[in-house]
């Protein structure tokens, strides 16, 4: 099977992607989803919130799914469900060799661009070595979001949530409103993970503790659980011996990170960032392989879907024009780094001569600033310093996605071999 | 009085100052400062005189492809009433097909305020 453009996923980023690369004249195109529906973890996000950048007003996560759902239709984009990709195979023509499997069997496709946006998936108990028995009634924030929202089943009456994301305040909630008792929030870090609406929401609202600097150090129960050690840590995030508090608990939840789900990316060669776990990407929003691109929260963690969807936009807008323009030659680029707080920076490289007239960067911070000062500065290859633009922020948190604008024509006179500074001053 | 408040309309999640005076023995919002849109002052208005929150929930399907439907009060609702809007949630079951934006329930628990579907479920 020979199509122009493989889009790998069918959630809120492969959608977007889909819908602009279309838009921009490429209709050949195929969304391969593995899941038994599109749309993707917004069906159990149900939540409202969503939308009120894109469409400027408040949608729930299944409705904002809906909308793209229906804008692929319009276009009658083709995909196909229940479909996982196992491979992806760069060719020596410059096409992309995708083999993927479903109940129809193994299928492989040839595509002269591949859109990456596989989205991420939750960091597993196996990844925060919490000592203790396995017995049941320990899940991830979001599966028991799944079993509530989907299958409409409690995991649990009496609960404790370690970690403060976005999902497990979301869950705190949820399964408050449907009858629990949530115990505690307990959040490793000195500062929440998650916005601080939904500490405001999903805490405050319902008389929630938020236990800061705690973690879980035992699991009690050998075929269910029966409670958890909360234990106060130090600022070298090591317990406290004296501080411990028992809590009698049929349910633990997990909400301690997201991790971009790239081992396909890995297969077909693209390069990852260590920081984000995502690919590293251009400001086409192209991989470390021509003619693959990456977007979602496969390419870094995202705390909004409306930011998902602008940057797919992007991502299909871009591979639409690789598949237009059979002139594949590299274009000038210029590195993104960070310094200070800035942990990191989306896209890693900038190219002055294809990117648009603003370049929107994504960055997060990697402790709380206050009184945060951040600027964007040239490193010219002569050493000299030229600052582009300077920002004050009150408050820069890592929970909360931060970004800053490069403009075209700045860009564009800086000779090759400079680099783009973006640093994050302030009191942490 | 000074009140300081994190606006939930949106993920910005803006800090706000409020100032509360008292006249005839009720709250009135005087001045709202740090908001990034009109919808923070009005936040800062209702949250410091008489709170109100969308409520989202899911209510059980017979013969659909999923177990639940998704569902959300039209327009935000009084924060006391939440839990009698999960009670009267509790007590009902819908049969396929839903369609997103059905009505589920009219004017639940008294509040004038109708419960829609979010998702369509065949």
């Amino acid at each position: 099977m020979k199509t122009s453009v493989v889009i790998v996923g069918g959630g809120p980023a492969g959608l977007a992607a889909a819908v602009s690369c279309y838009d921009a004249g490429v209709k050949d195109i195929l969304i391969l989803e593995r899941d038994n529906c599109l749309g993707g973890i917004l069906n159990q996000c149900i939540h409202n919130g969503f939308g009120l950048h894109t469409f400027k007003e408040e949608l729930t996560g299944p409705e904002y799914a809906a909308r793209y759902v229906a804008m692929a239709a319009e276009r009658e984009i083709p995909y196909k469900l229940n479909t996982m990709v196992l491979n992806i195979e760069p060719q020596a023509d410059g096409t992309k060799l995708v083999t993927a499997v479903n109940t129809e069997g193994l299928m492989e496709i040839t595509a002269e661009a591949v859109v990456l946006a596989m989205g991420c998936r939750e960091r597993p108990r196996g990844a925060l070595n919490i000592p203790g028995f396995r017995p049941a009634g320990i899940y991830s924030a979001g599966t028991a979001q799944r079993f509530v929202n989907i299958d409409g089943v409690m995991p649990g009456k009496r609960v404790v949530i370690l970690g403060s994301g976005d999902i497990g305040l979301i869950m705190a909630r949820r399964m408050t409103l449907e009858g629990a008792k949530v115990l505690a929030v307990a959040e490793l870090m000195p500062y929440s993970g998650g916005l601080k609406r939904n500490i405001v929401q999903c805490l405050n609202d319902y008389d929630i503790p938020l236990k800061l600097s705690t973690t879980v150090t035992k699991i009690h129960g050998q075929k269910h659980l029966t409670g958890v050690t909360l234990q106060k840590v130090d600022e070298r995030r090591r317990p406290i011996p004296g501080t411990e508090e028992y809590y009698d608990c049929d349910t633990l939840l997990l909400s301690c990170g997201l991790l971009p789900e790239n081992e396909l990316s890995s297969q077909a060669g693209v390069q990852l960032s260590p920081v984000t776990s995502g690919p590293v990407v251009t400001s086409s929003l192209e991989t470390s392989v021509p003619g693959v691109f990456a977007c979602g929260n496969v390419l870094h963690v995202h705390d909004l879907v409306d930011y998902v969807s602008a940057e797919a936009s992007t991502a299909g807008k871009h591979a639409a024009e690789y598949v237009c323009n059979p002139d594949h030659t590299e274009a000038r680029k210029l590195r993104l780094r960070t310094e200070g707080g800035a942990r990191y920076t989306v896209p890693v490289y900038a190219e002055p001569e294809k990117m648009e007239p603003q370049l929107k960067v994504y960055f997060r911070v990697g402790d709380v600033y206050k009184n945060a000062v951040l600027t964007v500065s040239a490193l010219l290859p002569d050493g000299e310093r030229k600052e582009l633009s300077r920002k004050k922020k009150n408050v820069m948190a890592p929970g909360e996605m931060e970004q800053v604008f490069l403009k075209k024509d700045d860009l564009l006179p800086l000779p090759a071999g400079s680099e783009i500074i973006v640093k994050v001053e302030g009191n942490a | 009085m000074i009140k300081e408040l994190t606006c939930i309309n949106c993920p910005l999640g803006c800090s706000l100052r409020a100032e509360v005076e008292i006249v005839d023995g009720n709250p009135v919002v005087t001045s709202v400062t740090g908001n990034t849109c009109p919808r923070g002052e009005a936040y800062a208005k209702k949250e410091l005189t008489h709170p109100t929150r969308i409520i989202t929930s899911t209510v059980r399907v017979h013969g659909g492809r999923l177990a639940a439907v998704p569902v959300k009060t039209a327009s935000d609702i009084p924060k006391e009433k939440i839990f009698d809007v999960m009670e009267v949630l509790r007590g009902i079951d819908v049969n396929a097909p839903v369609h997103l934006g059905d009505v589920v329930v009219e004017n639940v628990a008294g509040t004038g305020v109708a419960i829609v579907a979010t998702r369509t479920v065949e």
